[in-house]
Parts: C-alpha cells; sequence; structure tokens
C-alpha cells in the first residue's frame, strides 16, 4: 500500500527506566529499543502487560525523554510533544465540558485556526467519523464507541504525520471495536497518516498492521516483526477467518506465548516481594 | 450551626438533570411536589400544635400569629432595614471572600509546593467554627461593621479556597496528559483544561460559602448590633415579643434557603457535564 520507503520515525536505542518503592534499584521498563517506522505506515505494537508499549509510545510523543538513545522524527530528534503526532488514549481523554466539536476544535485552537476555519474543519473530520450529527453533544452523552470516535476525530483534525493510538479500542465492546477497525483502516487509506498502534489483541494486530512488532517482557525490547499485509479477502468473506489471517495469528501467539508466561511470573514474583 | 463547614463537601456531585429533557422534568415536578408535602405538613404542625395547645402558645405561637407579626414588621418597614443590613453584611463579606479565595486558591492550587503546605493549615481553619473566634474579631476590630464583615469573610474564605485548591488539584492527569500531548504547556494550558475541569468543584466551595456566609452573619448581629436580622430575633426575644422573634426566624430561614437555592442552581449550571 506504501510505495515509499522513507523513515517518518526512528527509534535508537532507546531506554526508559522508573524508580520503585520495592525494589533499591530502578527497574528498566523498556531497554535497547530500536526500530523504523516508514512514512505512511500502520505499526502495531503487541507485547505482555507491563512490557513498556506505552512507555514506547509516550517517548515518542514526546511526553516523556528517554534515559538513553534517542526517538527521531523525519530525521531530527525530538524534543517535546508537537502537533505533528497525534494521540489517541484508551480512556478517550474528552474535554467533559466541551461538546464533541469544540473537542474537535482544541487542536485547531491551539494551532492557531480562526473561529470559522475551525468550525469547518470539525465538522468534516466529524463526517470523516460518521458523527456529523452529534457535534453538540457532550461526551456524557455519548457512546464509548462515539466518544473514541471523537477522540480520533480531535486527533485528526489538525492533520498530524503521525497518529500514535495506545490500545484505542480496548474499552469498547466487541462490535464496535469491529466497526471503528474497519474505519480506521479507511481513514488511514484516505489520509496516508502514519500510524503506531499499541494493542493487546493479536487479531486486531494483524487485521489492522502491515507489520506487527512483538515485544518482550520488561524490559520490553523488540522480539521480533512479523509482516501482516494480506491480500484483501473475497467480497462477503470474514477478513479474520482466512486461512492466511490464521497462519499469521497463530505465528504472533507462538512469539507472544513465551512472553506473556514470563511477565506473568514477573508480576506474581513482584507481588510477593511487595508483600513480604 | 457551623456543620455545613466541616465538610470540605469536594465530593458533592450535583444531581443528574441533563440527560434527557422532558423525561427528568416530569420526575423533577414529582420530587418538586414530594418535597414540598414535607414542608406544608411542617408548617401546618405549626399551625395545630400550640392551637390544640400542646405546648405553651407564649413560647410557640402559631404560624398565623407569626405571620401576623411579620406583616406588621414589614409594613412598618423595620423588617425591610433589618433585611437590607443583614444583605449588606453577608454579601460583602461572602463577595470579598470569592474576590480573595478564588485567584488565591488558583494560585496555590496550581503550585503543588505551596498546596501541599498549606492544605493541613487551611483543615485546621476550616474545622474551626468561625464563631469560636469572633471574640478575637471583636476585640482587634471594634464591634462595628468592619469586624463583622470581617468574620464573614473568614468564615466565607475556607470553603471557597480549599475547594478551588482541591479542585485544581485534583483535574483528571489524562486530560493533562492529553492536552500536554497537544503541545499545550503553562498558561494555556490552566486556562484550557485546569481552570474549566476545576470550576464545578469551585463552585461547590462558593455554595457552601453562601451558607456560611448567612450562618455567621446571624450570630454577629447577635452580639453587639443595632440592627440586622439577627439584632431583630434577639432584640424581639428581650423584650418578650415572641411572635416578633419567630417573624425574624422565619426570614432568616427564607433567606437562607433562597440564597442556597440561587448558588446551587449556579453550581448545577456550570457543572452539566459532570453528570456522568
Amino acid at each position: 500500500m506504501t510505495a515509499t520507503t522513507e523513515v517518518k520515525i526512528s527509534v535508537r536505542d532507546v531506554a526508559k527506566t522508573f524508580p520503585v518503592r520495592t525494589a533499591p534499584a530502578q527497574i528498566a521498563a523498556i531497554d535497547g529499543v530500536s526500530f523504523d517506522v516508514r512514512r505512511g505506515e500502520f505499526l502495531v505494537l503487541v507485547g505482555p502487560s507491563g512490557c513498556g508499549k506505552s512507555t514506547l509510545l509516550d517517548l515518542i510523543a514526546g511526553l516523556t525523554t528517554p534515559a538513553a538513545g534517542e526517538v527521531l522524527v523525519d530525521g531530527r530528534p525530538i524534543t517535546g510533544p508537537g502537533l505533528d503526532r497525534g494521540v489517541v488514549f484508551q480512556q478517550y481523554a474528552l474535554f467533559p465540558w466541551r461538546t464533541a466539536q469544540a473537542n474537535v476544535e482544541f487542536g485547531l485552537e491551539v494551532k492557531g485556526f480562526n473561529r470559522r476555519q475551525r468550525a469547518e474543519r470539525a465538522r468534516a473530520v466529524l463526517d470523516l467519523v460518521g458523527l456529523e450529527q452529534f457535534g453538540d453533544r457532550y461526551p456524557h452523552q455519548l457512546s464509548g464507541g462515539m466518544k473514541q470516535r471523537v477522540a480520533i476525530a480531535r486527533s485528526l483534525a489538525y492533520e498530524p504525520d503521525v497518529l500514535l493510538m495506545d490500545e484505542p479500542y480496548a474499552a469498547l465492546d466487541a462490535q464496535t471495536r469491529e466497526s471503528l477497525q474497519e474505519e480506521l483502516l479507511r481513514i488511514w487509506r484516505r489520509t496516508g497518516t502514519t500510524i503506531v498502534f499499541i494493542t493487546h489483541g493479536i487479531d486486531e494486530a494483524v487485521y489492522l498492521g502491515e507489520r506487527v512488532a512483538v515485544m518482550t517482557s520488561r524490559p520490553g525490547r523488540i522480539k521480533q516483526f512479523v509482516d501482516v499485509r494480506l491480500d484483501d479477502p473475497e467480497p462477503g468473506e470474514d477478513p479474520r477467518s482466512t486461512p492466511a489471517f490464521m497462519a499469521k495469528r497463530h505465528e504472533i501467539w507462538n512469539l507472544l506465548h513465551d512472553e506473556v508466561l514470563r511477565a506473568a511470573d514477573l508480576e506474581t514474583r513482584e507481588r510477593l516481594n511487595e508483600v513480604a | 450551626m457551623t456543620s455545613t463547614l466541616e465538610k470540605p463537601a469536594t465530593t458533592t456531585a450535583p444531581s443528574a438533570t441533563a440527560a434527557a429533557p422532558a423525561k427528568t422534568r416530569r420526575r423533577f415536578n414529582r420530587k418538586w411536589i414530594t418535597s414540598w408535602i414535607g414542608v406544608a405538613v411542617l408548617l401546618a404542625a405549626w399551625q395545630i400544635v400550640p392551637s390544640l395547645g400542646l405546648v405553651e402558645r407564649t413560647f410557640l405561637p402559631p404560624l398565623t400569629d407569626v405571620l401576623h407579626a411579620w406583616w406588621g414588621l414589614a409594613s412598618g418597614g423595620e423588617l425591610w432595614t433589618d433585611i437590607h443590613v443583614s444583605l449588606q453584611r453577608s454579601l460583602s463579606g461572602f463577595g470579598i471572600a470569592l474576590g480573595v479565595g478564588i485567584p488565591l486558591g488558583l494560585l496555590i492550587g496550581w503550585y503543588p509546593i505551596a498546596a501541599e503546605l498549606l492544605s493541613p493549615v487551611m483543615a485546621i481553619f476550616l474545622n474551626t467554627a468561625a464563631i469560636a473566634l469572633l471574640p478575637v474579631f471583636t476585640l482587634i476590630l471594634g464591634i462595628g461593621e468592619t469586624s463583622k464583615i470581617s468574620i464573614i469573610v473568614y468564615a466565607s474564605l475556607w470553603p471557597v479556597l480549599y475547594n478551588t485548591i482541591s479542585g485544581v488539584r485534583n483535574v483528571d492527569p489524562l486530560l493533562v496528559k492529553s492536552a500536554r500531548s497537544l503541545g499545550v504547556r503553562n498558561l494555556r494550558l490552566f486556562q484550557k483544561v485546569i481552570l474549566p475541569a476545576a470550576v464545578p468543584t469551585i463552585f461547590t466551595g462558593v455554595r457552601l460559602a453562601g451558607a456560611a456566609s448567612i450562618l455567621v452573619l446571624i450570630t454577629t448581629e447577635m452580639v453587639g448590633a443595632k440592627a440586622g436580622l439577627g439584632y431583630l430575633i434577639l432584640n424581639s426575644q428581650f423584650n418578650f415579643q415572641i411572635p416578633q422573634m419567630y417573624a425574624g426566624i422565619l426570614t432568616v430561614s427564607v433567606i437562607g434557603v433562597a440564597f442556597n437555592y440561587l448558588l446551587l442552581s449556579l453550581e448545577r449550571r456550570f457543572s452539566t457535564w459532570r453528570t456522568a
């Protein structure tokens, strides 16, 4: 789908540590992570819980700084958050005192658009996510799926080159999740935005991604990349049950399985230490 | 008397009024009627119990006698003078408390160290009945208007200050993170995220301050005043004008309820989005 091989994001030997109460030393959340994301690529990160996926995303977003290594966007080291990158959170993070439309306009206000430009743009983006009727609703009047659509619209509105999505669909029910996945692919094809998407759902990873990065348990490292570009399914066929899909799914499952066990073991031991 | 002051009540969420207007209105009407039945029973008991001689009429005259006395005071004009004087005192005190408390609270809340340093001190002031300090105020400022308004300022200041600080401090970190991911920082973050998020909590403080200003007002007017509703009540008792005393009490209660209702509807108006 993407013809260019131009590098958009470059993560180079990045490490991040956290202080913890129970341990005397700091804990390495991620360590020695290196990978490139091509312009317009859809990269999915999967890994056991606590492997530092979100930390990695925060680093690319510029919300935290690495303890070692660097993150480059368009070849330049990032110095902080910026409107060239948009973040979508699992918990939507909509401003509850703003209507859907006003939420979408938020980034445009920051970018300095005038009132008319903002309204026009916000309406167009709400239309893109199928919420043109709901611009005047407040977040508490919207369903979970609608809230996440607004959150995606808010990020798309100021046209970032990169969309960083941190388990955006984890809190949604299965049907809503599927329709939002489909919608995201449609938007991605239409806008050509580079997407880095975190999930713990293997199906979601295979369905959405062009490439899936499987991470190890803590300290998180990239274990392996799996190319998951699949041929379009026959019309009317369930894209998630083709043999090719199943094969990819199985491959990633195998890669993840040991890591998940290790992560669970790690967590058990830590909890025990905490009690002791 | 100062029981409302003892709770910071940062958690009092406004009851649901926003979602489905028609349905809510019908339910609201029913609730409204039900709550008035209670008041009607109370008033009826006030009329009947003394009339039947179940209590000494001299000490608790029937409601009609009280209303008659009230009418006498109202048409004679002295009631309006007292109301005017009292409202002037409590509103000036309340206004000054808001003018000082809200900006100061915003400032303190914005600097975590200031908030941590001052919270325990404020908890002490908040939980010390303002009336207990009345002798101190009288000692320093005499028995004139200054000392009366000062103690009202004092009593209303703490709830406003405390709630404003906690409103600023307890903004959902995810919202802050979300705004930060767009490169919003410092003053702009404060103006676009922190302040709007804190408004409902601030208004809770404003409402509590309103209640405090009236409670304290009456007491100060019972100690060395020549006009005002507290003076009217106490003076009537001295002169054994018991119906007049009750007329004063009734007026205070009506003003208190009305003021609280006004502030409550303001609070609701500013926090409709908080109803999840």
